[in-house]
Formats: C-alpha cells, sequence, structure tokens
C-alpha cells in the first residue's frame, strides 16, 4: 500500500483512476453516446435491407396490378354464311365478322381512316373465341352470336387509365348544340368554358415558356459559333498576311463552315422566338378562343350520346367535329352530359381521340367490361400484349424442373451419404469436398457455358429443351443438395449409428434404415431451397437456346420450350408498354411459386426437425 | 421406344427381386445348418442388379452411339449429289430428314431423295430399337442365369449388394467432380481455339472491344477487336458500387442480427434477409432496367449530370442490395462463431459492447469476414441478369459510374445469344471470357474458403 502511494521513483509509475473528474464524466458519456450510434448504425442497416424489400415487392406489385384484369367487349356478331363456310368453318373470315358486328355499333364510320382506327380497337385475336365456339356449334353460322371480345393492348391501356393520363369533368351547365353532325358548336351561355379555356392558356404559356428557353439555348450556341468564327477570322488575317497559303485555305474553309452555321441557328433561334411570342401572345389573350392541335390535349364532349372533339374552345363555347353521332340536337341539361379532358396530346400518344371516342361510346353503353384475366393464365406466348400468357413457360418450368428433381435428388443424396458416412479421409475425398464447396460458388452463367459446349455441341442434344435445361440446373443446384444433405446427416448423432451397428446392422443398414430416415426432413428442406434456387435462375438457360419464341405449349421434355424466368426477361426486352404490366404479372407468378417453395421448406423445418 | 425398354427394365427387377427373394427362402432348406448367410431381401436385390445393371449400361452406349450410325446410313441412302462434307450442309439435310422421318406437314413437300432417306432412317430406326431391346433383354437373362447359379445358402448376397451401393454412392460423388472437368474442358478447349485465331496478348491488354464481325470479306472493321480491359473495367466498375452499398450494409446488419438484435426481432429479420437473397436475379434485373434507371436518370438531370439510360450506377446499387444478404448471413456466421470468452474479457475490462465489437469481435472475426467479402465479390462478378438487364452493351472504357459500361457476363450472353457459327472468332471470344471469368472466381472462391477453413480451426 505504502509502495503504490509513494511518488515514482525508478522504473515504477504509478497511474492514477481518474473516474470522479467532470473530464471523466463527459468521457464516459462520449462513449454511451459512441455505442448509441453504432447500435443505431447496425438497426439502420437492417431497417434498409428490409425497406429495400417493399419498395421492390411494392413496387412490382404495382406495375402487375394493370395485368390481372383484362377488358373486353360484348358485341354482337353476324356469323353469315358468306363469311363462313359450313363444310369448311376453321377457314371462315372471322376477323371481318367480329369488325362488322362491331361497325354495326357505329353506323356512321364510312371514312376509310375512320375504320382502321375503329378496328384497331379490336385484338387481333379478337375473334379467336368466335372461331372455336362456331367450329364446335357448326349451327350458329347464318346466327347473330353474342360474343365478349379481346380488345387491343392500347385500347385495354386507354381504359384501364395506365398509358394517358385522362379525367372527366362533369358539367354544371346546360348545352346548347348546333346540329348533330360535321362541325358545330357547343354552347353553354357566358363564361361556361372560363375554367378550361384558363386551363388550357396555362399549357399554352407554359409550351412558350419551354419554347422560349430553347430559344435562348440556340442562342448561346450561335454565340459561341460566332466566337469561333472571330478567333477563325483572325487566324485567317494573320495567316493571309504571313502568306501561309494552305493554313490559310483551312481557315477560310472553317470561316464559311462556321458563317452558314451561325446564319441558320440564328434564323432558327429568330423563328422559334417568333413562335414562342405568339404562344405567349395566345396564352395572354385571355379571353380569346383556344385552337386545339395535336400538340395539345385533347377536349372530348361527351353529349346526348354522341361525342364532339373540341377544335376551338372559346369563353361560351366549343367548336368541334362530331366523331360519334349525336341523338338529338336540343339542349342537354347540366349533369347530362360531361367533358373528358385527355391531357397528353395527340402525337405523344398511341391511341387516337377517335378511338377514345368509339371507347367511351362503347362504355356508356355498358358494351365494355373489365374482367379477370384468365387468357394470361391459359395461353402460351404471343407478339400482341393483350394476348400473350405464361402457360407455355409454366409448363415448360415444370418439365425443366421435374428433369432437375430426377437427376439432382438422387445424386446429391447419394454423395452426401458417400462422403459423410463411408469415404476414407484421404486425398482423393478431400478433392471432391474442396470441389463441391467451390462448384457452389462458380457463377451460373459459366453452367451455361458447360451446357452449350458439352450437351448441345458434343452430345448433339436438342436445342432449347427442357431435357437440357434440366441437366444444366441440376449440375447447377447439386452442390447445394449436397451440402445440404450433408449438414443433415451430420446432425443425427452418432449414438444412433452406435445403436445400430450395436444390435449387429451392417454400416450400410445402419445408415440406410436409421441415419437416411432421420435426416430425410434435412434433405428435404435443402432440396426444395435448391429447386427455387433453380426455378429462378435465368443465365445458364439463355446459354442453352430456352430464349427462342415459342407460342406452342410444349408437350414433350425434347420440345423447345422457355422457362418463366426467360419468359420475364423476354417480355422485358420488349418496346411496347403493354408488355410492362405482363413482365411485372409474371414476376408476381414466379414470386408466388418460391414463395410457397420456401414457406414450404420453412414448415417442414418447423414441424419435422429433430432437435438432439 | 425408351419407355418401352424402361417398362421391360423394371419388369424384370420386378421379377428377378422376387425370384431372389424366394430362392433365399428355399435355400433354407439346402443349408446343412438350417442358416443363410444373408437375408432374403438381399438375395432379391442382388438379382434384380444383376439383371438391370448391364441393360442400364447397354441403353447408354446404345442410345449414345446409335442415332450418330443411323445419320451416317441414312444420308449414304442420298444420292452423291447431295452428300457434302461441310458439317452445316450436312446438319440443314438431316434436319429435313429427320422432319420428313417425323412426319407432319414437311413430310408432304419434302423432295423423293429425302423421302426415300427418310423411309430408311425410320426402318433403321425401328430395326436399332427392336435390336437394342433384345439384345438388353438376352443380357439380362445371362446376368439373371449367372447370378441365379451362385445363390447358395453361403453365398455372401448382402456384402455383394453392399458392394454395389457403395459403387453408385462414389459414383454420384463423382459427378461433382466430372462437372468441375467439363466446365474447365468446355471453356478451355475453345477458349485455346480462340486464341489460335486471336492473340492472347491483345486480348488480355487491348483497350477496345467491338467483336462485331463482318458477313462480307470487303465490309469495312472486318476482324473484330477483342480487349479485354473495358470489360474488365466495366465489371469492376459495377462491383465496386455493390459492395459499396453491400459491404457496409451487410456488414452492420451482421453485427446487429448477432450483437443486439432480440431473438424475437432476429426472428422477423433473418427471413427478411434470406426473401431477399431468394428473389431472382431477373426480378432484380427488371426492377433496376425500368424503375431505378429513369430514377437516377432524372435525378441527374434535374441535377444538371449527363446520366445514360443504361448507367453503371442502377446496376450496381440494384447488385448491391442483392448483395447484402450474402455478406450479411456469412458474416453473421462468424461473428457468432467468435467464443464468448473473448467478449466476456473485454467486457471484464468496462469496455462497453460497441468497444468489445469494434476492439475484440470484429478484429476476431476479420478473416471470416474477409473471406464473406470475397465470395460476395466473386457473386457480384458472375452476376448476369441485372448486368444483361440494365447496363449496356458498348465496351465504353471509363471510371465514371454515370456512364454506361458493359460487362464479361453481358458480353458472353450477348455473344452466345441467337445463331451463332461455330468457328468464328466472335462466338469463341464468348468461351475466352467464360474462361476468365471461371478462373477469376474460382480463384476468389479457394482463397475465400481456404480463410474460413482456417479459421474455423482456431476457434474449434
Amino acid at each position: 500500500m505504502t509502495d503504490i502511494s509513494m511518488p515514482a521513483t525508478g522504473t515504477f509509475v504509478q497511474r492514477q483512476l481518474d473516474v470522479t473528474s467532470q473530464a471523466a464524466a463527459a468521457r464516459v458519456k462520449r462513449r454511451y453516446r459512441a455505442e448509441k450510434r453504432f447500435r443505431f448504425y447496425g438497426l439502420a442497416a437492417v431497417l434498409f435491407a428490409a425497406l429495400c424489400l417493399v419498395i421492390l415487392l411494392s413496387d412490382i406489385l404495382n406495375k402487375a396490378w394493370p395485368a390481372f384484369t383484362q377488358s373486353r367487349l360484348t358485341v354482337d356478331v353476324p356469323v353469315t354464311a358468306e363469311a363462313v363456310d359450313v363444310n369448311n368453318a376453321g377457314a371462315g373470315d372471322y376477323d371481318g365478322a367480329v369488325r362488322d358486328g362491331l361497325r354495326a355499333v357505329f353506323p356512321a364510320v364510312t371514312s376509310r381512316a375512320d375504320k382502321k382506327a375503329l378496328n384497331a380497337v379490336l385484338s387481333s385475336g379478337a375473334s379467336d373465341a368466335l372461331r372455336r365456339q362456331v367450329m364446335a356449334n357448326p349451327a350458329l353460322i347464318g346466327q347473330t352470336v353474342k360474343i365478349s371480345a379481346t380488345l387491343s393492348s392500347d385500347a385495354d391501356l386507354y381504359l384501364k387509365g395506365s398509358a394517358t393520363r385522362a379525367h372527366e369533368q362533369p358539367a354544371a351547365f346546360a348545352a346548347k348544340v348546333s346540329g348533330t353532325t360535321g362541325s358545330i358548336t357547343v354552347d353553354g351561355g357566358a363564361g361556361a368554358f372560363a375554367g378550361e379555356l384558363a386551363a388550357l392558356k396555362r399549357i399554352t404559356s407554359a409550351r412558350a415558356e419551354s419554347m422560349r428557353r430553347e430559344a435562348t439555348r440556340l442562342a448561346t450556341t450561335a454565340q459561341s459559333i460566332s466566337a469561333d468564327l472571330k478567333a477563325s477570322e483572325t487566324r485567317l488575317a494573320s495567316a493571309t498576311a504571313a502568306g501561309e497559303k494552305e493554313v490559310a485555305a483551312t481557315y477560310d474553309a472553317l470561316v464559311k463552315r462556321h458563317t452558314e452555321n451561325k446564319a441558320t441557328l440564328e434564323a432558327q433561334t429568330s423563328a422559334m422566338r417568333d413562335s414562342a411570342e405568339a404562344l405567349r401572345n395566345r396564352a395572354s389573350d385571355i379571353k380569346g378562343s383556344e385552337n386545339l392541335d395535336t400538340a395539345m390535349p385533347s377536349l372530348l364532349i361527351l353529349i346526348k350520346g354522341g361525342v364532339v372533339k373540341a377544335t376551338s374552345v372559346s369563353v361560351d363555347g366549343v367548336k368541334g367535329d362530331v366523331i360519334v353521332p349525336l341523338a338529338s340536337d336540343t339542349a342537354a341539361q347540366p349533369g347530362a352530359w360531361k367533358m373528358l379532358v385527355v391531357e397528353s396530346p395527340e402525337d405523344s400518344r398511341k391511341i387516337q381521340d377517335r378511338q377514345i371516342a368509339f371507347l367511351e361510346t362503347l362504355k356508356q353503353k355498358g358494351a365494355v367490361q373489365s374482367v379477370f384475366n384468365w387468357p394470361f393464365f391459359v395461353s402460351g406466348d404471343s407478339r400482341e400484349p393483350e394476348l400473350a400468357g405464361i402457360l407455355g413457360a409454366l409448363v415448360g418450368s415444370a418439365y425443366t424442373m421435374l428433369v432437375t428433381l430426377l437427376l439432382c435428388l438422387p445424386l446429391g443424396v447419394g454423395a452426401a451419404i458417400y462422403l459423410e458416412e463411408f469415404a476414407p479421409k484421404n486425398r482423393l475425398t478431400n478433392l471432391i469436398e474442396v470441389n463441391i464447396n467451390n462448384l457452389a460458388a462458380v457463377p451460373s452463367i459459366v453452367f451455361g457455358l458447360l451446357g452449350l459446349a458439352m450437351f448441345l455441341n458434343f452430345f448433339g442434344m436438342p436445342r432449347s429443351s427442357p431435357l437440357v435445361g434440366g441437366l444444366v440446373l441440376a449440375l447447377l443446384v447439386l452442390p447445394t443438395i449436397i451440402i445440404a444433405s450433408r449438414a443433415a446427416l451430420k446432425s443425427v448423432p452418432p449414438s444412433i449409428r452406435e445403436a445400430a451397428l450395436g444390435v449387429g446392422a451392417s454400416k450400410q443398414q445402419a445408415v440406410f434404415h436409421h441415419v437416411l430416415p432421420l435426416a430425410v426432413p434435412g434433405i428435404m428442406t435443402g432440396t426444395i431451397i435448391g429447386m427455387a434456387h433453380a426455378l429462378g435462375e435465368t443465365a445458364p438457360l439463355l446459354m442453352i437456346g430456352m430464349i427462342a419464341f415459342i407460342v406452342d405449349v410444349p408437350a414433350r421434355l425434347t420440345d423447345a420450350a422457355t422457362v418463366l424466368p426467360v419468359q420475364i426477361f423476354l417480355w422485358s426486352d420488349l418496346p411496347e408498354l403493354g408488355f410492362q404490366a405482363k413482365t411485372a404479372a409474371a414476376i408476381v407468378v414466379l414470386l408466388l411459386f418460391l414463395f410457397v417453395m420456401n414457406g414450404l421448406a420453412i414448415v417442414l423445418r418447423k414441424r419435422f426437425e429433430i432437435r438432439w | 421406344m425408351s419407355a418401352t425398354y424402361f417398362a421391360a427394365l423394371a419388369a424384370i427387377v420386378l421379377a428377378s427381386y422376387l425370384y431372389g427373394s424366394r430362392r433365399a427362402y428355399a435355400l433354407r432348406a439346402l443349408s446343412p445348418s438350417g442358416g443363410v448367410h444373408s437375408l432374403p431381401v438381399y438375395h432379391g436385390w442382388y438379382m434384380a442388379a444383376i439383371c438391370a445393371l448391364p441393360m442400364v449400361i447397354l441403353f447408354m452406349v446404345w442410345a449414345s452411339a446409335a442415332p450418330r450410325w443411323i445419320e451416317t446410313q441414312a444420308i449414304q441412302k442420298l444420292p452423291v449429289a447431295m452428300q457434302s462434307a461441310d458439317p452445316l450442309a450436312r446438319a440443314t439435310v438431316l434436319r429435313e430428314i429427320a422432319s420428313a422421318a417425323a412426319g407432319g406437314a414437311l413430310a408432304q413437300s419434302a423432295s423423293p431423295e429425302i423421302k426415300q432417306a427418310a423411309s430408311s432412317m425410320q426402318s433403321l430406326t425401328e430395326l436399332s430399337n427392336w435390336a437394342m431391346l433384345g439384345a438388353g433383354l438376352g443380357l439380362a437373362g445371362l446376368g439373371f442365369l449367372w447370378g441365379a447359379s451362385r445363390l447358395r445358402p453361403d453365398f455372401r448376397a448382402r456384402n455383394t449388394v453392399e458392394k454395389v451401393v457403395t459403387g453408385a454412392l462414389i459414383a454420384c460423388s463423382v459427378v461433382a467432380v466430372l462437372t468441375t472437368v467439363g466446365i474447365v474442358f468446355s471453356v478451355l478447349f475453345e477458349s485455346l481455339r480462340f486464341f489460335g485465331k486471336y492473340p492472347w496478348n491483345e486480348f488480355l491488354f487491348g483497350l477496345q472491344w467491338s467483336p462485331q464481325t463482318a458477313m462480307r470479306a470487303d465490309q469495312i472493321g472486318q476482324s473484330g477487336t477483342f480487349g479485354f480491359v473495358p470489360l474488365f473495367v466495366g465489371t469492376m466498375l459495377i462491383m465496386l458500387i455493390a459492395m459499396l452499398v453491400a459491404t457496409p450494409i451487410g456488414l452492420f446488419a451482421a453485427i446487429y442480427m448477432a450483437e443486439y438484435a432480440t431473438p424475437k426481432f432476429r426472428a422477423t429479420a433473418k427471413p427478411v434477409l434470406e426473401i431477399l437473397a431468394g428473389v431472382p436475379t431477373v426480378v432484380y434485373g427488371f426492377f433496376a432496367a425500368l424503375t431505378v434507371a429513369p430514377l437516377i436518370r432524372a435525378a441527374g438531370n434535374y441535377a444538371g449530370l449527363d446520366v445514360a439510360s443504361e448507367s453503371a450506377l442502377a446496376a450496381g446499387l440494384v447488385m448491391g442490395v442483392m448483395i447484402i444478404p450474402f455478406v450479411s448471413s456469412l458474416s453473421d456466421d462468424v461473428i457468432n462463431a467468435v467464443p464468448q470468452s473473448l467478449r466476456d474479457g473485454s467486457y471484464a475490462l468496462g469496455a462497453t459492447k460497441s468497444e468489445t465489437i469494434k476492439k475484440v469481435v470484429l478484429p476476431a472475426a476479420l478473416p471470416g469476414i474477409v473471406s464473406a467479402i470475397m465470395l460476395a465479390i466473386s457473386r457480384a462478378i458472375g452476376e448476369t441478369m441485372i448486368v444483361v438487364m440494365a447496363a449496356g452493351l458498348a465496351g465504353n472504357l471509363t471510371f465514371n459510374p454515370l456512364d454506361s459500361v458493359t460487362t464479361i457476363t453481358v458480353q458472353i450472353k450477348t455473344l452466345l445469344v441467337g445463331d451463332q457459327e461455330f468457328d468464328s472468332a466472335k462466338t469463341l471470344s464468348a468461351f475466352a471470357l467464360g474462361f476468365v471469368l471461371f478462373f477469376f472466381t474460382l480463384i476468389l472462391n479457394m482463397a475465400a474458403l481456404k480463410i474460413v477453413q482456417k479459421y474455423r480451426e482456431q476457434y474449434d
């Protein structure tokens, strides 16, 4: 005690523990703050991962939602004997018949362009169901059949509201129309359309502003060119003065080019300034009427069973062309008519105003229904988004998984039993073990290369077939299954083996009669997880050609097929907007399968796992 | 046909099994001591195996050899003018013959020569099938006779069957080795062929990647350039972005799960991370291409930056999210494996929990964490679908994450999907890329696994 409290002498240094001073208290506080911070980082990391999952799933669900419903059109189709021959019912002109049926709803559609627009509302597969129906029952020829026809993808997307932004405005005032066909005016009384006009003026002024900005950008470019021009001119002058002819010629050409560019740019700039100015004047003239061109939103007026497309809007009324004739020219009461504002301009969307008018009329007649999209689950792939389904891919996946399971389960379990129970500890088994562990981490695309070089080119197996796909995936998941099965075998306590051996069983009897049955739940869990992994695998299957566009549902293991993840990849590459929702819907189906499989694995683990 | 063969096989297995086990009961009477060495079951299995094995082996040999023989015979039936030495023309003719032989719409429109060859192919196939069945049955019969002659009371049926089973088990575990050998050979041979056409040093150190080879000889840019460097840089760039996301988040998540989380929290958080790992990569690719990339582009434009629509950043970020669970679950394991005594020692000295983790647990677990990160890197380099869907195709040599880059896997996929001529440098270069990818990831994996093994031994 005295030694310690003595002042430091020689080599002995006393160290005072300061735990009471204010500095010490601050230090402790700082350490606890650091502790809290550290803990928060950890929690934040876990929450971030969870958030990523939520965002991923909700984004895909949100995109997939529209694909689970489908708009269908109820239409009366006259199946005439001219269109369909009784003796050859399969070859009849059903498309024409369905078009005629739709045309009958719109007797006023006579011009070529209108007919074309109306036909484009229907899917190219609209008559398939009718064909089947008539072939099954030829007595229908000569009758009028009520069918539910598939709409084209663009029409479908419009009706779902996912491609074009449109909103309806019920009208709070009475409207007088000047006629039922041709160019007419819709008069709503003083100031009736002031709201619409103001909205249009706002859009015009925004267009003017963006045009002005573009003009400014052009002007800046022109300025920089004129600076270049000046520099070139100076160089030209100095080169000419120095008598360097070649250099002078180069700069002469440069000056000419710059001058030309400058002139074009300046002309463009001034033209754009002028049109921006004109637009701004139009916008600032609050009372003046506004013309609707294809770069402006469309205003459709649904009145008296007809549709008027506005060409010009003033404060009191609208001038427009009738697309679908009105029933009468009497005044429409407030609430009995409405306006439809399609916000995206006509030249930046796929569906025309005419088609919107037809669809809205059909909708008002109650001929359009939104139903669950069964065809998506029971048809094969197609180039048309509204006809494409996942059945082919599902069947292809099922075949591929069957081959994979039949191969990798016996092989994997056999290898695991040998390595865990029988293998002597030597170099060879050590090599096998290292090899399996490494194989589990080889990139999946490399297995695709193996499949391509070995199975397709060397053994000459059929390309794109579930057989080869299953083989490749079996090799891919084999290490997973071996590792899981070994873990399951290892978890069976040695006492089981010893008891079996003790009553006279052979080594193999002990393993097959006693150890293996106890390891089955673990092996099953590992197998299901491995199969789930195989089900979601895409890259190696691309290598062996399972990426072909295949309409038919495969019937044999050697038929060309595709699988669900590859179908997703194929669809995601297509430019049509309709396929985006289909892709997301296919993803939802795939994820559902995976969740069910993984859930099954968890249940198996929970229920049958034996804790020793 | 193979269905018939296997039905016969099944019937024979059943019959010989039943015969073997019955005989075992009968042998009991013959035995002087009244005992038989093995259980009747083993006699049954012995008989089944000795009948079935020759049949199975015969099927494997026959099924792989017969089609080629039939094809050669069918082609020889064609007039000499139609027999071509060119493998491509030969394959076309064969396809025609095969489709004509299979019947269907094409069969009627085929030329008489083809039809003749097809009919000979049909008859030959039928002949070969019957011959295979006959030979198989004969072999099974021989096996049966020989096996039956060996059944005696002191016959060690169990030992023989167990030997067969052990052989089968060894064969199962050799499949994994064969897979590796197959991978090595398939990428190695094609790569060697590629390097026969293209110098290896230009491949490894070339700065330009444009594999487009011209269709006609007089076209410009007739032979492609296969410079690996842009692909390597692109792969590394995306991998680096992914690891910048995955390493800190995965590591912190692992620390929290292993050290702080209550069992209840763990029980919910662990499945969430597992789901993140179980989502197929094609789904991540879709998400990256259609949601994240446009978002980054919009944000970049808002900030006045020029962002490519297939930026490395989008692919890298999404890949990073995909890799989080790999880092976290492996790190979680190694952190859990650090002995509690080390922590207790640190607490006893007055350290807080975070100080213990930073100063004691993490240094002790460092080798394991490093190997977890190495495995994650190997996963990021080999990942295909995310980059195929969200990264670019052009081999830009750039380090700018907002630019579009391409990766090794994207190029393999692009070069090998669709119709290919199997001799062009373009197609073969994909195998050279596969070779590089395989060995690069192999070295990473082996090093990582070695580290983990060493580390396990240290604390076991």
